[in-house]
Order: structure tokens, then sequence, then C-alpha cells
């Protein structure tokens, strides 16, 4: 794909000379065509599947189906037994847990999700925005990093009041974040390199950088061999929402806000505007008078400055007590997959990344209850992604009826499917 | 994700290249020229070391014995600083005569960057020279692999962000394989049956499906890592003895080749992966420049509607080449468990399908190029490692940096605009 156009589209309104509708407005149509059924049958299908693989793997199923012809019972009872007893371990764990006693308790798991779900959102903003202006961003671990890192040390090597000091080191991660990928930006713009090699190469970059200066320079607790950081000062980290029972804190409200933020730049913000416009069609927007290379720019710092937001999260809101060089722990690289299932507009990637964080929440639970590894998540996040990509293959398998007539009649080789509005 | 936006010239991202770019003057290469020699000259002479550098050529199972070169440290960085000068110098002329710097120039450029800093780092210490390139070699296999399976992937014109995929799921499978038959071979036919696989779901979704093709790469990484992880821990590691313990191949060293001084022990003396890489590479190569085959996968991948109209199926054209690929970089798995590590473990690619990627677009999507990139990100792992055994004076971290720094330099500097097939990553709808 030319990396001038990326993955998810907004307005879906340009159409090529020819009047024939754009890849992009093809897609988006296709992806908004009964979204809500085909959704809803996707995950349906990625749990199925997934429920092959537990009821596979699981030992008392493998033990009872040597005995299936005589006893199909127990094979199917074990069956029901490994499959329900992983997803309500899973739902427990993320929704509401119906074993406690009263419902502050039950609820917990929720805001555990809301807790695990607030740095995807922000990370995946962030690549939203880039595919949004045609731009792979793959650098969410560096920008993480390099985000955490200097607001890090805002956070604990800074006196400054309550407040304040939060304020502060929030906006020193953003501009962290957004100096990581603003060089992405710049060197894409100034030599034309491609943006995927340099995101990559500058993941490891900061992973080095940051391993270095939490080993030996001015991220390293004194007296100590230990490569973490100190931990964050009090007066810092984000207040808990909803008490010091619950781990929610302040960073899902910004979470909110930056959803909101990312809305507003990409559907009303003059910039916004020109983003969209160069994510549609570079060679339109250079002749529409935009400066694509300084969109470029400006967009990977936005995109950096989201996902750096994501990173100084996880260091004054979720691991407070200090951070090691693993604080990313692949939110960079989920919130690709986050930002392709909300497919790259804010709101969809918001609950997009509260539905891959109530993954995360109840796939610990279910790896602590019922053994089942937390690698299934993985296994299923992807189903689902995949799946709503491809609605004709999700309404095959359900043989729903193709809806709406073909809108590009001259196409008759197309399968149906992938014409119908 | 495969061409560069063509924002900056004005061209049609399909015009080939014409005479318009041939005389614009381009700095970059100067500019990073020059930077690179600011950079050496501060190393290599203002914080330049005393001592003696020594360089091991030879192993000691060597027929031949080459004797080791001895450089003192200071007197060779203050040499190569000079003749780095100079080639900045040549390159600023060729520019003002509009020029472009050949590439053998910057090769030699970069390998006396190389002898420069290596020989600055082992000051008073001695690098084997040998070891050093052999286990580049190793490094590289699986990136080399990779890199291929991409080329002709996006050559035919489909974007290959599952290499990583493919890569893990071939390790996993001949891991498997090769454990409960005992047959090294069996498990090298199975890393490329999955990695067929990999690939055949890739084309599924992108060519009937027309799913956004870096969506169906990222997602399908996504899904292997979690597939393996998954069999992994329920399934393989509680039976690691009978799943998990793959027989090796064993290192074929072939006769009178090995022999030679320096090369031999490096090429020559290794596993049968390793030489089906060589042929890979060659076949590759010869097979999209100079075959029918070749010149009908690079027609689909540059202009589909041009190669519908002579009658190529665009469809099965890119559908069986992506398999082809996928059954490369299937090969390149293997290599993780059947040729370095010898067992399986969750997410043991660690990455490498990513560089792959970059080796890609770093070789300009050419075979040798790509190949030649990935010798380099090999190359540069193993220094660490290398440096890191004989006591780096540079903290180990900067070290480990340095391969992806070099790749940003170089990108930048000197691949810049680095465009691909022209319909690699657009879905081909028949009308």
């Amino acid at each position: 794909m030319s990396t001038t156009q990326g993955p998810g589209t907004g307005t879906g309104t340009a159409t090529s000379p020819a009047g024939e509708p754009s890849r992009w407005d093809r897609m988006f149509r296709e992806i908004t065509t009964g979204s809500a059924i085909i959704s809803v049958l996707a995950v349906v299908l990625a749990l199925v599947v997934g429920a092959v693989m537990i009821a596979f793997t699981n030992e008392n199923v493998q033990a009872s189906a040597g005995y299936f012809f005589s006893r199909p019972g127990d094979t199917l009872a074990a069956i029901w037994n490994a499959v329900s007893g992983a997803y309500s371990a899973l739902f427990q764990g993320s929704v509401y847990n119906f074993r406690r006693p009263s419902f502050a308790a039950g609820i917990k798991p929720l805001t555990e999700t809301l807790t695990f779900a607030t740095p995807l959102i922000m990370a995946g903003l962030g690549v939203a925005l880039g595919f949004r202006v045609g731009m792979f961003n793959i650098g969410g671990r560096g920008q993480m990093l390099i985000a955490a890192a200097l607001g890090g040390w805002v956070g604990f090597a800074v006196d400054l009041p309550y407040g304040l000091h939060m304020i502060v080191a929030l906006v020193v991660g953003i501009l962290g974040g957004a100096l990581w990928g603003g060089i992405v930006g710049l060197l894409k713009a100034r030599t034309g390199a491609h943006e995927v090699i340099t995101t990559i190469m500058l993941n490891y970059v900061a992973f080095y950088l940051v391993s270095y200066l939490l080993r030996d320079g001015f991220l390293k607790t004194p007296g100590s061999n230990n490569p973490k950081s100190p931990a964050t000062k009090v007066t810092a980290v984000f207040p808990d929402l909803l008490g010091p029972n619950y781990i929610l804190h302040f960073g899902f409200i910004l979470a909110i806000l930056a959803t909101i933020f990312t809305w507003w730049l990409l559907s009303r913000s003059n910039l916004g505007f020109q983003f969209r416009a160069v994510g549609l069609n570079p060679h339109a927007a250079r002749v529409a008078g935009i400066s694509v290379k300084r969109m470029y720019v400006y967009a990977m710092m936005l995109s950096g400055g989201l996902v750096g937001l994501a990173g100084i999260n996880q260091v004054l809101g979720t691991t407070t007590s200090g951070f090691g060089a693993g604080l990313d722990s692949g939110i960079g690289f989920d919130a690709i997959t986050v930002a392709l299932l909300g497919r790259s507009k804010p709101w969809g990637v918001f609950w997009a990344g509260i539905l891959f964080g109530a993954f995360k929440a109840g796939g610990f639970s279910m790896q602590a209850a019922e053994g089942v590894p937390i690698d299934i998540v993985l296994v299923v996040q992807s189903l689902i992604v995949l799946f709503i990509a491809a609605p004709p293959l999700v309404r095959a398998i359900f043989r729903l009826p193709v809806p709406g007539a073909t809108r590009r009649k001259t196409q008759v080789n197309v399968p149906q499917e992938v014409a119908a509005k | 994700m495969s061409t560069v936006a063509p924002v900056v010239q004005p061209a049609q991202p399909t015009t080939p290249e014409g005479p318009d770019f041939e005389f614009v003057k381009s700095w970059k290469v100067t500019i990073a020229l020059s930077i690179f020699t600011v950079l050496g000259f501060l190393l290599l002479v203002v914080f330049g070391r005393d001592g003696t550098s020594t360089m091991r050529l030879s192993t000691s199972s060597d027929l031949i014995q080459l004797p080791d070169v001895e450089l003192p440290t200071r007197v060779t960085g203050i040499v190569i600083t000079v003749l780095l000068l100079l080639i900045t110098g040549v390159s600023v002329w060729l520019v003002r005569a509009k020029a472009k710097a050949p590439i053998w120039l910057i090769a030699v450029y970069a390998v006396l960057v190389l002898i420069g800093f290596l020989a600055w780092a082992a000051a008073d210490k001695s690098i084997p020279v040998p070891g050093l390139l052999f286990g580049s070699l190793s490094l590289a296999v699986p990136l080399i692999f990779g890199a291929l399976g991409g080329v002709i992937s996006e050559r035919v014109g489909v974007v290959n962000i599952a290499i990583e995929g493919q890569l893990l799921a071939g390790a996993f499978t001949s891991a498997m394989v090769a454990s409960l038959t005992h047959q090294p071979l069996l498990g090298l036919l199975a890393a490329m049956l999955a990695g067929v696989l990999v690939s055949m779901v890739l084309a599924a979704f992108a060519i009937k499906y027309f799913v956004d093709q870096v969506i169906v790469g990222v997602v399908l990484n996504v899904l292997v890592i979690g597939l393996t992880g998954f069999l992994y821990s329920q399934v393989m590691a509680p039976n690691a003895a009978l799943l998990n313990q793959p027989p090796r191949f064993e290192r074929i060293n072939i006769p009178l080749l090995s022999e030679i001084p320096i090369i031999g022990p490096v090429f020559f003396r290794q596993t049968l992966i390793v030489y089906i890489m060589y042929v890979a590479v060659a076949v590759v190569f010869y097979g999209i420049f100079h075959t029918k085959w070749g010149l009908r996968l690079r027609s689909v991948g540059e202009h589909p509607q041009a190669a519908d109209t002579v009658g190529i199926n665009v469809a099965s054209t890119r559908f069986w080449n992506v398999s082809i690929a996928g059954a490369i970089v299937g090969l390149g798995g293997a290599y993780f468990t059947l040729g370095s590590v010898g067992a399986f473990g969750k997410e043991m690619t660690a990455g490498a399908g990513f560089i792959a990627l970059a080796a890609v677009i770093f070789g300009r999507w050419d075979p040798i190029r790509a190949t030649l990139a990935a010798l380099l990100f090999g190359f540069a792992s193993n220094l660490q490692n290398v440096l890191s055994i004989i006591g780096s004076p540079v903290p180990s971290e900067f070290m480990l940096m340095l391969p992806y720094l070099v790749t940003i330099f170089a990108v930048a500097g000197l691949v810049g605009q680095s465009r691909g097939p022209a319909a690699s990553g657009k879905p081909y709808i028949k009308s």
C-alpha cells in the first residue's frame, strides 16, 4: 500500500476522476454496511474459535475424548466445563464478579478494565491519527518510553506543589512523545525516509537509551542496582477517581478528553481537514495548496504526543512505584490493533480500547482461575479485527443476505458482496 | 507500505524514474557523509585511544593460517579520518559537477568507518574477525529469508507486514514436527507449509475480500503470536521432551571452499539451511529479473490493469506468489529452531520480521540489496556481542543502539525516497 493512504478513512467522499469510488471510499462503505450486526457476529465468531482452541487443548476434554464413542456425554460435558469456565472467568475478570458479596466489590473488575483501556485508548488515538494522514506509526513503544522517561523524571526529581506537578509532568511527557514522533515526521518530510523503518528503528533506540538512563543515567534510583526509576512523588500522581479501593485513576478522564480532542481535531478543525485531505490523496492536497510535508510533521508530532500521553499515564497513574524499560508492555503494538478495530475514528478507537482493556483484564483472571494461557486473548482480538474487516466472509459464514443493490454495475466480475453497499 | 509518498517530486507515482531526477542536485549523501566524518574525527582523533588493535583473521582450525593484523590504534584513526574527509570532499565535488556519488564510493566509505571503529574499540585487544562475520551471518539468515519473502510479496503487489508471523509460525511448526519425527528435513518442510498457510490467509483476505493489506498483516502477526504462545503454554511446554527437542542440522564443511581464509569459515562451514539460503537468494534474484515468471510477477505488482489486459490472471498470480513468499519466510523461521537456538520459545523471533521488512525497504525491493541490508543488520547486532566480550569502552546500550541509528541515517541520507512497486498494497478489482 502506498503510505500516502493509510487504513481507515473518515469521509469516504473522495472519488477518482473516472467516477469510481476510491478504495478508501469502498472500504468505508463496506465497513459501515450493517456494521453493528457484522461487528457482533465477528465477536461471536472469534469467541467460537477461541472456544474450540480452549476445548481442544483442555486435558479433561482430551482424556474423555479417548472414549468418546462409548460415552460422548462425558466429552461434551468436559468441553462445556472448559469453555464456560474460561469465558465466565474472562467476564468476571473484566466486567462484574458475581462471587463478590456487594455491588461495590463486584464491579471492581470493570474499573480494572477501564484502567487497562486507558493507555490503549490514548495510544490507539495516536496511531489512528497517523493512519488518517496516511502514516503508519509503529513507533508506539519508543514514543511511550521517551514520554515516560522525560515526564517520569519530572515526576520523581522535581519538587512542585500538588496539581501543578502533575500537569508539568504530563506536559513534559506529551512533549517527549511528540518529539520522538516529530523526528519521524521530520525525516519523512525532509528526506523521504520511510516512516515504517524510522519508527521501528526509533523504538529500539528509545529502548536502549532508556535502559541506559535507568542503569546509569538520570533515571537511576540512587543506591540501587535494579534498572528501575525511583517512585513518582505523591504530588504528581494522578488522583483516584473512585477512592483508594479502586485502581481507576484520573488517566481515564484524560483518555476521554483525548478522544474528544482528537475527534474535534479531525472533524472540526482546519488542521484536521488538511490532515484528512493529505491522507485521502496527497497529490490532490498538494494541488489544493496544503503543505503536505508540514502536515506529515504535525501529524507525527500529534500522533507521538497522544502515544506519549499513554506512556506518561503509565508512570503517573498505573505503576507509580517506578518504571523499567519494559514499561510499554506491548501497548504500542496493541494500539495498532485498537486503531484498526476502531477504524481510525476517535470514538471507534475509544470503544475498541475498552473492549481490548476488558480482554486484558479478563485474560489475567482467566489465566489465574482456569489456567488458560492469556495468549488466547491475542487470538480472539486479532480474529475480531480480521472478521470485522471482511464482512463478506462473516456474511458467508452466517449465510446472511447480501444487503442493498450493487453500486457499481460495471464490475461484473467482482463478488457481489464486495460491491454491495 | 511500499511507496513513500511521492509528494516531494511532482511526477505521478507510476512514472518511472525519468530524466527529471537525474540532474537534481542532492546534497543528502554529502550531508550524511559529512556528519559521519565529523563523528569519526571526534571519536577517532579527539577521543582517540592509544594502543595496538589486533585483528585475528584465522581460527585455530584453519588450514591456511593468516597472521594477525596489528594496527596502532591512534595512527589508524588519524589515517581513516583523513580518508573519510577525502571521500566527503570527492562527494562535494561530484555534486557540484552534477554527478551522483557512485555506490562503491559509499561502500568504501562504510568499510573505512567500520575499520576505524573496530580499531578504536579494540585498542589493546584483539577482534576475532571470522567469528564476528560468522555470527553476523547467523543472525542475518532469518532476516534474509524474511526479506526475500517480503520482496516477492511486495513485487507482486501484496504488502507483507506478516513476515514476523510467518517466521514465528515456521519456527513453531518446524520445532514441533522435527521433534516428533526426529527429522530436521521434515521440520523444514513443515515450516514452509506453515509460512504458506499464513501467507494464504493474508492473500485470501487481501485478494478475495479486499481487506487492507496492512491491517491483515498486522493482525496476522498478533494472531500467530497468540496462537503459538497459546499452543506453546498449553501443549508444547508440558511435553517439552516430546514436542520441543528438535534435532538440529549439522554443520557441513564444503571441501576446499571451507579452507579459503576468512571467507571459508564464515560462508562454507554452515548448516543446510544457510546453503539453501544462498540458493534462494540467487534463484529469487534470477527469477524476478530474468524469467517469464518474474516478468509476470513484476507486471502484476506495477500495473495490474496492463497485466490483466495481456491475459495474466492477476488474482491467482498474486495468490500463488504470496504463498511462495510465505514458504521462503517459513524457512527463515525454521532456522531459529533447527539452526540456531534449538528449541521453540514464546515470541522467539523478537521483531526479526520487522527488521526484515525494514531490509526490504532499505534494499529498495531488490533481492540482492535487501540481502545486503539484512546482512548489515546482522553484522551490526553481532558487533555488539563481540565488543561486549572484549570489553567495549562505550556503554553496551549505545552499542546495541548503533545498528538502528545507522539504519536511520542510511535511510534518511542515502536511500531517501524509496519507491516500491507501484501497485503494491492496492487491491486489484477487475473491471
